[in-house]
């Protein structure tokens, strides 16, 4: 059996925060910031004048509300900046109409495309978001605007809920968990179901027989790719090809995901949790300019 | 835009499309369909738009196949002939199976 330190939290991926070091918000005009209440985790954006400059991503608490004015927070943290310095905020995700401080809502769909857009450049056509409860494909075109889209909340297979289950049961670290299933000299067959509850029993049978950990990481994770791209084919994938949402920072599966669909993946060297709430932060934006312009 | 709604599984796909260019929000879908699948929501996707749009709920995306049951009989059905299909002037209703 996997040894599993008892009180160990492998589920529990890092929570971040950043500021952009090159920028003061005193110099910019319009500030303009998005918050994305998913069902397991929060992030909000920060933009001046269209630039990132700051954001946060946490757990998702108890209730939608004060998740978004925590994570709003603590983005703002050593900023010098308040929630009452914002001209413009949206919500988005699966508590969008439950942000407080927010003008208006928007489907997380259409900020992921354009959160996407903004973060791996003009040329992405499919995004995949691959978050905590569910999992969308979306197509877009050159600015970001959604085309056509897919969603599957049916069942946690293939999110980022199902992982942490995982890492758990394994006791492995959930930031390790993809480079470790990588660690395989040859590709075990996929575990048959990627439901969370049968792979769980799978998966322990498989330990019970000796497999090590990497295999069996190996087998769930490709059974999770292999799960995506059975969804994908619905609406087909056009390249350039990106994903985000947490699932994204997990090679285990985003490579295999990749080499079965025999596409290559978009780059970005953002955080792709904070997609949603970075399309918010635009959307923001670009309806705070709206009804200035409308004034004048 | 097309939105889909609905889900694959092992017994096959089970999706509604809706075309929001077409849909110009009349509601009739709405008022058609027995299993009250459709709602009219805002049009989130382009924030010029003037009308909402049809839109499936969340709760009967995960079980189209069971909802839409009724109006298609094991025996076969003509999909033109659907309540949905046949209140949807603009045809911006699909379906997948
Ligand atoms: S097939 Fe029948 S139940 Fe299904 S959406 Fe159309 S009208 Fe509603
Ligand atoms: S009947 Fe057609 S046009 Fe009217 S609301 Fe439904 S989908 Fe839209």
């Amino acid at each position: 059996m996997a040894e599993v330190e008892k009180g160990a939290e492998y589920w529990r991926w890092t929570e971040s925060r950043w500021t952009n070091p090159e920028m003061d918000w005193k110099d910019g005009e319009v500030v303009s910031a998005g918050v994305d209440v998913g069902s397991v985790s929060t992030q909000a954006a920060v933009m001046v004048d269209g630039k990132l400059y700051c954001y946060s991503s946490m757990r998702t608490g108890s209730n939608s509300p004060e998740s978004a004015n925590n994570a709003m927070k603590w983005a703002l943290e050593g900023t010098g900046l308040t929630i009452d310095d914002l001209h413009a905020t949206v919500g988005t995700g699966y508590g969008r109409v439950n942000v407080p401080f927010a003008a208006k809502a928007i489907t997380e769909i259409a900020c992921h495309a354009r959160g996407g857009n903004f973060m791996y450049g003009p040329g992405v056509r499919t995004i995949l978001d691959m978050g905590g409860q569910d999992c969308k494909a979306i197509h877009c075109d050159e600015r970001g605007k959604v085309k056509a889209f897919l969603m599957n909340d049916k069942c946690a297979a293939g999110t980022g809920r199902g992982m942490e289950v995982f890492a758990d049961l394994l006791g492995v670290h959930i930031n390790d968990v993809g480079e470790m299933s990588l660690q395989v000299e040859e590709e075990p067959p996929p575990v048959s179901s990627t439901c969370v509850v049968f792979a769980k029993s799978e998966a322990s049978g498989l330990l019970r027989q000796g497999w090590p950990k990497e295999k069996v990481l190996a087998a769930y994770c490709s059974a999770m790719a292999h799960r995506v791209v059975t969804l994908l084919e619905r609406i087909g994938v056009e390249p350039e090809f990106a994903i985000t949402g947490g699932i994204a920072k997990n090679p285990g599966v985003t490579n295999r995901l990749a080499d079965e669909l025999g596409v290559k993946l978009a780059k970005t060297d953002m955080d792709t949790q904070i997609a949603g709430a970075l399309g918010a932060a635009l959307f923001a934006r670009a309806l705070y300019l709206k009804k200035i312009k409308g004034k004048k | 835009m097309i939105a889909n709604y609905g889900y694959k599984d092992g017994s096959g796909d089970f999706f509604i499309s809706i075309d929001t260019d077409r849909c110009d929000g009349c509601g009739d879908c709405v008022e058609a369909c027995p299993a009250d699948i459709f709602e009219m929501v805002e049009d989130e996707f382009d924030i010029e738009a003037e009308n909402d749009v049809a839109a499936v709920t969340s709760e009967h995306a995960k079980k189209l196949k069971y909802s839409c049951g009724p109006c298609k009989p094991a025996s076969g059905f003509e999909k033109a002939e659907l309540p949905c299909i046949r209140a949807c002037g603009p045809d911006a209703i699909g379906h997948s199976w």
